[in-house]
């Protein structure tokens, strides 16, 4: 339970006043023992929601030995982190959310936007977060692209600003471009369309998201791969887009091309590691845990392009003084470098790129980013193997990867409806 | 039992009262308590099931004809919620409607869970009761089948998956043994993996009402039946049977009302695949449509208090306890 402790806090300004007036009675040789406020405070804590995949304890470890600030996690499911903004906006004092979620989070009055000028490399985040370009030409910006949520016309605004303007939606914390999982060891022949995931030859061997908004999405790309059908947007379809979605998903669904559905990244994991399932979409992470288990698992690029996501901090408008400069002073930590090559050893894409090069090992950066044989063997965060020397990262390099990005997870106008519809697939 | 119920307290004592006293013309009271205790002596629980149960009830009632959009709810009294619960339900089509497919999906599991508890339950309630001699004994076996349940229901369901999966351990058995070629598929994320999970689980919310039951039927019955003539079956159907039914029907109630509201069993066992109400609730929920997910649990409510109301009309539990 929350215990209100605003009687304790302090705002770093008082928190000096306090302690020069200290000083100064100090210095008068009177009082020395008397305790004072600003000595017995403690480190200000961060409740940071998100989902667990975006949880690293080493994260936390280090933003506590470098800032002094104490980081809770808590861990909820993607669906969850949006209820909770919407439900509970005084339960977490920054949160690190999908851009997908933005259309609905923003209305609810319940996160404000970052101060730009408060962050150091504002101006250095991602072009394909900013402006949807990467290495300056454009990406697929079907669906909840960033770069059409990012910029508010002010601090409290519920709605979005055409343009670049100071104020900051969401910082982002990682994105990636996902695509489908296979176990190349159990798969015969090669699979280079979203098509696969609806083909008869998985039958029981495939499996799907069970997160609407994202299993759908994956769906419209296998059935646009199929030649059935195109989609003007595939994350903002019509209804007629939608229940022809449906339909071929059912019949799928009923031909038995599927062992299950997943909500959960560890359910992924467990459905790929035992080869219940042989081919999925699936989180690049995901398929890192698969890989350190010493099981093949590959992150197969497929010429329709990926559907990517990205996923930032953002601030609630409940927010205390004292925790908002720390969620500041902490963001800024998170860009400067140490962090974003953590996440890079384990297959994300952080916000800005030059402060994650300085902190990798060029054989790193050359595997990660550059779509180079890795020199030497490469390890995961906690140090175990991930691939050994003369390996390639799958998809190539970052241009590569992200500028083959076809759309971006999504929230429809058309969401009621989808998920009605989805609710008659799950239980078709 | 009875006895112990109404003994100490004055509520319970009050109708045998009334109908004497009725009796004798006047009103005389037998106990020194005042009779504000017996209330104050309810009143802690009486205000644990009114703030626990009947408030967020009628919350949800209430909700369930709000208006609401993707992230907000409002105030309001429309029935939308009720008319997208049955969505093509009558519209006469030949394909079931979502919610008719998923109560018809779950009642099947209600059907097959209940028939497999009664059974496995009565029987090990059987066995208990009247095979073993000592009393003693039949706690140390009693004791024994509740040791699963020292462990969360979530483990025991999961620990299922390694065992039937198709790289498992009976897969593997079986193929080993050269009894099949090919992994058996049914084995996991089926209804079967659902059927045996439930099962599992929820055996032992039989056994504990019949054995209590059975423990409490008069052994000279039984041996009246025998010194009659009747075989050990008709003992079975013409004595026991008659004599535990308050337990058959307290088992199936738990059981039933368990199963018809369970989505994680379903959800795991199932690989998400299989309908269940509570899986569409929590799906309505995690988008926010709190007003849909409230009329769909008010639906559900409904149908579970209906199944008991029928059963309850089959034995009348109170003059059985």
């Amino acid at each position: 339970m929350m215990t209100d402790t605003t009687n304790q806090r302090f705002s770093r300004r008082t928190l000096l006043k306090g302690s020069a007036a200290l000083a100064g009675v100090a210095a008068a040789g009177k009082l020395s023992t008397f305790p004072t406020p600003a000595l017995a405070q403690e480190p200000v804590t961060l409740r940071y929601l998100s989902t667990a995949v975006n949880q690293s304890p080493a994260i936390a470890a280090k933003a506590g030995e470098d800032l002094g600030i104490n980081i809770e996690y808590i861990a909820v499911t993607t669906d969850d982190v949006a209820k909770r903004v919407i439900t509970q906006p005084n339960s977490f004092d920054l949160v690190d959310t999908e851009y997908f979620a933005l259309p609905k989070l923003l209305p609810s009055g319940n996160i404000m936007g970052l101060d730009a000028s408060k962050i150091k490399l504002a101006d250095k985040i991602a072009s394909v977060i900013r402006n949807g370009t990467v290495d300056g030409k454009k990406v697929g910006l079907d669906g909840t692209a960033p770069a059409e949520v990012l910029y508010l016309p002010s601090e409290q605004a519920t709605e979005f600003a055409g343009e670049e303007t100071g104020f900051l939606t969401l910082i982002p914390t990682t994105y990636n471009a996902d695509t489908l999982g296979i176990r190349p060891d159990l798969i015969d022949g090669p699979v280079d369309s979203w098509a696969a995931l609806l083909d008869p030859k998985f039958k029981g061997k495939a499996a799907i998201l069970n997160i609407p908004s994202i299993g759908i999405m994956d769906a419209a790309m296998a059935i646009e791969a199929r030649g059935d059908m195109t989609y003007g947007d595939k994350g903002n379809m019509t209804r007629e887009e939608i229940d022809a979605t449906i339909a071929a998903l059912i019949e799928a669904k009923r031909a038995g091309q599927f062992r299950a559905f997943w909500t959960d990244f560890n359910e992924s994991v467990n459905l790929m590691a035992s080869g219940e399932v042989v081919i999925q979409s699936m989180w690049s992470p995901a398929v890192t845990a698969v890989r350190t288990q010493g099981i093949p698992c590959k992150y197969q690029p497929l010429k329709e392009g990926y559907r990517a996501w990205a996923s930032g901090f953002g601030l609630p408008v409940a927010i205390a003084d004292r925790e908002k400069d720390a969620a500041y002073e902490f963001i800024n930590w998170f860009l400067s470098g140490w962090a974003g090559a953590h996440l890079s050893r384990q297959g994300y894409y952080p916000a800005v790129l030059e402060t994650t090069k300085e902190e990798l090992e060029p054989y790193e950066w050359a595997y990660w980013y550059e779509g180079q044989p890795a020199e030497q063997d490469i390890k995961s965060p906690d140090g175990k193997v991930l691939e050994k020397a003369g390996a390639t990262r799958d998809g190539g390099s970052y241009d590569e990867r992200m500028g083959s990005v076809a759309c971006w997870n999504a929230v429809m106008d058309e969401n009621i409806y989808m998920i009605r519809k989805w609710n008659e697939f799950i239980a078709a | 039992m009875t006895k112990t119920l109404e003994a100490p307290a004055d509520a319970g004592a009050a109708p045998q009262d009334k109908r004497r006293d009725a009796a004798a013309g006047r009103v005389r009271r037998t106990s020194w308590t005042p009779r504000w205790v017996a209330y104050a002596q309810a009143a802690p629980m009486a205000l644990v099931f009114l703030l626990f149960f009947v408030l967020p009830l009628v919350a949800t009632f209430i909700v369930s004809f709000w208006n609401y959009t993707e992230y907000s709810i409002e105030p309001a009294f429309v029935t939308t919620n009720y008319t997208d619960v049955f969505y093509g339900c009558f519209s006469g089509g030949s394909a079931l409607c979502t919610t008719f497919a998923t109560y018809l999906s779950t009642l099947k599991f209600v059907a097959i869970v209940w028939a497999a508890t009664l059974g496995i339950g009565f029987t090990v309630a059987y066995f208990l009761a009247f095979h073993v001699r000592t009393l003693p004994m039949q706690i140390t076996l009693f004791m024994i089948c509740t040791i699963p349940f020292w462990t969360s229901n979530v483990i025991r369901m999961i620990s299922w998956i390694p065992l039937l999966g198709r790289n498992g351990l009976v897969n593997e058995t079986l193929v080993s043994a050269g009894l099949i070629d090919t992994p058996i598929e049914w084995l996991l994320y089926s209804d079967f993996a659902v059927a045996l999970a439930l099962i599992h689980l929820y055996t032992l919310f039989m056994v504990v009402p019949i054995f209590n039951s059975m423990m409490r039927i008069d052994r000279s019955l039984i041996e009246a039946a025998y010194d009659g003539g009747a075989s050990g079956f008709q003992t079975l159907t013409n004595v026991i049977i008659p004599l535990v039914k308050p337990g058959i029907l307290i088992g199936s109630i738990f059981v039933v009302t368990i199963v018809t509201g369970d989505y994680l069993t379903i959800g795991i066992m199932g690989g998400q695949q299989i309908a269940s109400v509570g899986k569409v609730i929590q799906t309505q929920i995690n988008f926010l449509q709190f007003p849909i997910a409230a009329a769909n649990a008010i639906v559900l409510l409904a149908v579970v208090l209906l199944t008991i109301w029928g059963m309850l009309r089959l034995v009348d539990i109170r003059k059985e306890l």
